[in-house]
């Protein structure tokens, strides 16, 4: 008959915490496909001049509209046909992947500053300051920001530093949301009673204590607003209202190739797919991050 | 009054059995146990936490969880096996001829209707009354089970109630349609000591008053001493003794009962600074096939053989009966040295 | 109840203020609409003349004051393009709009909830997983490029149905899909988390015990309480719609105010802009509101306090 307590010996040989994470991180399908997935577009972005077979922006207005490699016309000088304006679409969509990957990260980082900063604010502070931060928050979440963004972009010139611009100072929403529950939920606890009780500084308090355990939170809405950021760019693009032509976004690509659906449908297929799999591969990297970090909350 | 020994018993279980598939195994929860209800009788099962008590409730009832399977030689109950019925059959059982109440009354009914809804529900699920009289007999039953301003409480909702007025009305729902068996599963556990006893109380004069047998499950032996007839003790999936309240208080067989009615502190009996009796050692795993007996590890006379082959039924009386290696006598002795 | 209603109420109005008032200034501050009005071919001085003549000259605050008050009467100004007073703009729009949000939250709802609740009745089966997929793949793809996949397979690969135009309500069905889509995974979720937990807890098991049958258990005495969240969720989500109309509108050549707000942010027609913006926002909080109040409402343990 066994009993419940384990020997020494047994002790030992169990799993350390950081064995366990890592365990779970690769036992999870999910967060393996995307996280591959991401690490892939990463790098095709980072090596796009080595690998780029031509420039994106050589414009070639005799070889328009030429078809991909799989098309019996097509040929594997432009394994994925030219656009409207000759431009190779394989160089066109690689260069792409920089300007999502540059906006997704940037708008991430901006926004989840501003959000962070907020939410830890209203949730450490409590009463008045979080009235304050809540109210902020609500009159955000009131906001059209499709509508706004637009507005703002198209009357100060589309731009990628508009865009980032823009984007990160609208986009903090669901940090401040997330963050500031979850410091209210760790405000509560008894190591920050006794942080305080030591008599540590509130700002050490922030730092040393609500950070690291806000930390798994913040990676997950970070990866999940970066998805958003990228959707939104490709929107704004799309409408012409965002990034500028000759840039290769995947949205302006979309954008220019819509007058050509009917006969030269990879135009927009190909960008679109690209843009699927980025999201796609951000949202199970973040789904993963968050089942892996805290699988009682696994639904 | 009552005679309840001559009449054929309204509930028989033989050989029931659960056991839950679960990652590390077969977790053998509840283990070929049998017993038997008469009309009108009260007949407790008592035993700690997770010895399969609520289980077999649970059971009988068809209530089982996802992961929980079921077996038996026969359920019977007032001539129809419960065993061989269908889902739909069985659900016109429950509710009706057999209810049961729980354990916690503030998480039992439903917060997003009001008490008249769910009292009335029962009845027109079972019998084609109308609203009114659904309505009538709702009010009745709760005036009933103590509760006043019936009539206004009907449109409350259950968190306008406190926990001992929650349990009374589940009370009043287990009884809307006259069942002839009512399963109460440690209904006082939750409350306070004070409501604990106006419960009991209570339920036994609805017995009396409907003429309903009951299964009370319980951990508490004054519980058992106040309200019971006959009693089941469960030890780790196993029935280990069973006979009547007096006959268990009185002469207890087996170790583990003994050990049970050790630990209660007797006024007059127990002197201050006096060790107060401990089963030392925990609950076995049920998980995996295991022949033997269960209280092996904890009992005092366990001997080598315990641990390998089923200790055998001695039955006593016609109502007292005890699985362990140890004979009769010495059995009486312990128990005289132990219930000094 | 009444006092939870009235501070909601107050509450909304003055987040409605703070967002007119943020939107103003991010448009004038972002832009000159002396130069707007006055087109490619003026000159310095028609510029000039022309912002004394608007008063673009004077205060913000005093521009914006003027505003809101014109606005609390339903005179939005006249659009510079249309020439028309923008309320009778809007007024023609935003029924279109309406219709259109309606149903894909409508559509949303019809096929979410139920997968939800099949999903979470049999967790980890097939219909479980194939929802999960749905709503993993339904979050990442980017709503204007499926507009133009549906038009390519359903209008021209398989004419079935118009790419554009408002005549009838097959036009309405593309537009409807691609509204809706996005917030199906959203609810298909939270319907599934919401039904697993309230399946697990004790009043299931007590109208279980009861004798109920499974479809009353699970509608009456499960679904009831699993939706409240979903009902608020949904609320916001038409919002969200509001928003992704302008792909929409503007894709399928629907003329409502997502399409009426590109146009006059391509055109730089300030007074239509700044009308639709406060549009948005009244109804959006509006809806939160609602969403707020159909939540209390929903749980007694809020509405009989």
């Amino acid at each position: 008959m066994s009993t419940d307590t384990l020997s020494t010996v047994e002790q030992i040989m169990e799993p350390t915490p950081g064995q366990l994470l890592r365990r779970r991180i690769f036992r999870h399908r999910g967060l393996m496909i995307g996280a591959s997935i991401l690490a892939l577009i990463m790098l095709m972005a980072v090596t796009a001049p080595l690998i780029a077979p031509h420039h994106p922006y050589q414009q070639d207005l005799l070889n328009r509209l030429m078809r991909p490699v799989w098309h019996p016309e097509g040929t594997w000088e432009h394994p994925l046909g030219t656009d409207h304006l000759g431009r190779d679409y394989l160089t066109r969509l690689i260069y792409g992947a920089q300007i999502s990957l540059l906006i997704g990260f940037s708008v991430a980082v901006i926004s989840g500053l501003i959000g962070t900063a907020l939410g830890i604010v209203g949730g450490y502070f409590g009463g008045r300051v979080d009235m304050v931060v809540t109210f902020i928050i609500t009159v955000r979440l009131s906001m059209p920001v499709v509508l706004v963004a637009l507005a703002v972009v198209a009357l100060v010139g589309g731009s990628l530093r508009t865009v980032i611009t823009v984007l990160g100072l609208l986009m903090w929403n669901r940090y401040a949301v997330v963050i500031r529950s979850s410091t209210m939920m760790i405000r509560s606890q008894d190591y920050v009673a006794a942080a305080k009780a030591v008599g540590s500084s509130v700002l050490r308090i922030l730092l040393t204590e609500i950070m690291p355990n806000v930390l798994n939170n913040l990676v997950v809405v970070a990866t999940l607003e970066m998805a958003n950021a990228i959707l939104l760019e490709a929107v704004l693009s799309f409408l012409g209202l965002g990034i500028q032509p000759p840039l290769p976004s995947w949205g302006l690509m979309v954008s220019e190739g819509k007058d050509y659906i009917f006969f030269e449908p990879w135009l927009i297929t190909i960008p679109g797919i690209a843009l699927f799999l980025l999201v796609l591969s951000t949202n199970l990297l973040g789904d993963g991050i968050h089942d892996v970090t805290a699988p009682e909350s696994h639904g | 009054m009552d005679d309840k020994a001559s009449l054929s018993p309204l509930l028989e279980v033989e050989r029931l059995s659960v056991s839950i598939l679960i990652a590390a195994g077969d977790l053998h929860a509840v283990h070929d146990i049998s017993f038997t209800v008469k009309k009108g009788e009260t007949l407790c099962i008592v035993g700690e936490s997770g010895c399969g008590k609520s289980l077999s409730a649970l059971a009988i009832m068809g209530l089982l969880p996802k992961r929980a399977r079921r077996t038996g030689n026969r359920l019977v109950f007032s001539g129809t096996d419960l065993l061989r019925l269908s889902e739909r059959e069985m659900a016109d059982i429950r509710g009706s001829r057999i209810t049961m109440i729980f354990q916690e009354p503030m998480t039992s009914l439903n917060p997003a209707y009001n008490i008249g809804n769910q009292l009335m529900e029962t009845l027109l699920r079972h019998r084609k009354v109308s609203r009114s009289e659904a309505r009538d007999r709702s009010i009745f039953l709760l005036e009933k089970t103590g509760i006043t301003a019936a009539s206004r409480r009907l449109g409350q909702y259950p968190h306008q109630l406190s926990g001992g007025l929650r349990q009374r009305v589940m009370i009043a729902m287990a009884l809307m349609c006259e069942p002839e068996l009512i399963i109460a599963d440690e209904p006082t556990t939750a409350l306070d000591v004070t409501i604990q006893a106006q419960i009991l109380n209570l339920l036994a004069e609805l017995q009396r008053e409907f003429h309903m047998a009951m299964i009370l499950i319980t951990h508490d032996l004054g519980i058992v001493a106040r309200a019971g007839d006959r009693v089941e003790v469960m030890y780790a999936s196993k029935i280990v003794e069973a006979g009547s309240v007096h006959e268990i208080f009185e002469s207890p067989m087996h170790p583990y009962t003994q050990g049970l009615l050790a630990c209660i502190p007797l006024p007059g009996k127990t002197r201050r600074g006096e060790h107060l009796g401990s089963i030392p050692g925990m609950v076995p795993t049920l998980i995996g096939e295991f022949t033997g007996c269960n209280f092996y590890n904890r009992c005092p006379y366990a001997q080598k053989t315990c641990a390998t082959s089923e200790p055998e039924l001695h039955a006593l009386a016609p109502d007292h009966g005890y699985r362990c290696i140890l004979e009769p006598d010495k059995c009486r002795r312990n128990a005289e040295k132990v219930l000094r | 109840m009444l006092v939870y209603t009235i501070k909601r109420i107050l509450l909304a109005l003055l987040v409605t203020l703070c967002v007119s008032s943020i939107s103003f200034g991010l448009l004038f501050l972002s832009s000159d609409p002396a130069t707007a009005i006055a087109g490619e071919a003026a000159t310095d001085e028609d510029i000039v003349y022309i912002r004394k003549l608007y008063g673009f000259d004077r205060p913000l605050i005093v521009q914006y004051v003027e505003w809101v008050g014109k606005a609390l009467r339903g005179d939005f100004g006249k659009s510079y393009y249309f020439r028309m007073p923008v309320s009778q703009i809007l007024a023609d729009r935003l029924p279109i709009t309406l219709k259109l949000g309606t149903s894909a939250v409508i559509f949303a709802v019809v096929l979410s909830v139920p997968l939800g609740v099949v999903a979470a009745m049999r967790p980890n089966s097939w219909i479980d997983r194939v929802a999960l997929f749905l709503s993993i793949m339904g979050q990442a793809l980017p709503s204007f490029w499926f507009a133009l996949m549906l038009i390519v397979l359903l209008s021209i690969m398989f004419p079935l149905l118009p790419p554009s135009g408002t005549e009838t309500w097959v036009h309405f069905v593309m537009p409807t899909i691609v509204l809706g889509y996005f917030a199906m995974p959203a609810i298909m979720r939270l319907t599934r988390a919401g039904m697993m937990e309230v399946m697990a807890s004790d009043y299931i098991r007590t109208a279980r015990a009861k004798g109920l049958l499974p479809a009353k258990v699970l509608i009456k005495h499960a679904l009831r309480n699993a939706i409240i969240p979903v009902v608020s969720v949904a609320a916001v989500q038409f919002g969200f719609m509001l928003g992704g109309s302008i792909v929409v509108e503007t894709i399928f050549a629907l003329h409502g105010m997502g399409y009426l707000a590109w146009e006059s942010i391509n055109r730089s027609d300030l007074p239509t802009v700044q009308a639709v913006i406060l549009v948005f926002s009244i109804i959006y909080v509006v809806l939160t509101l609602l969403a707020d109040l159909i939540n209390a409402w929903l749980d007694p343990r809020i509405r009989v306090a």
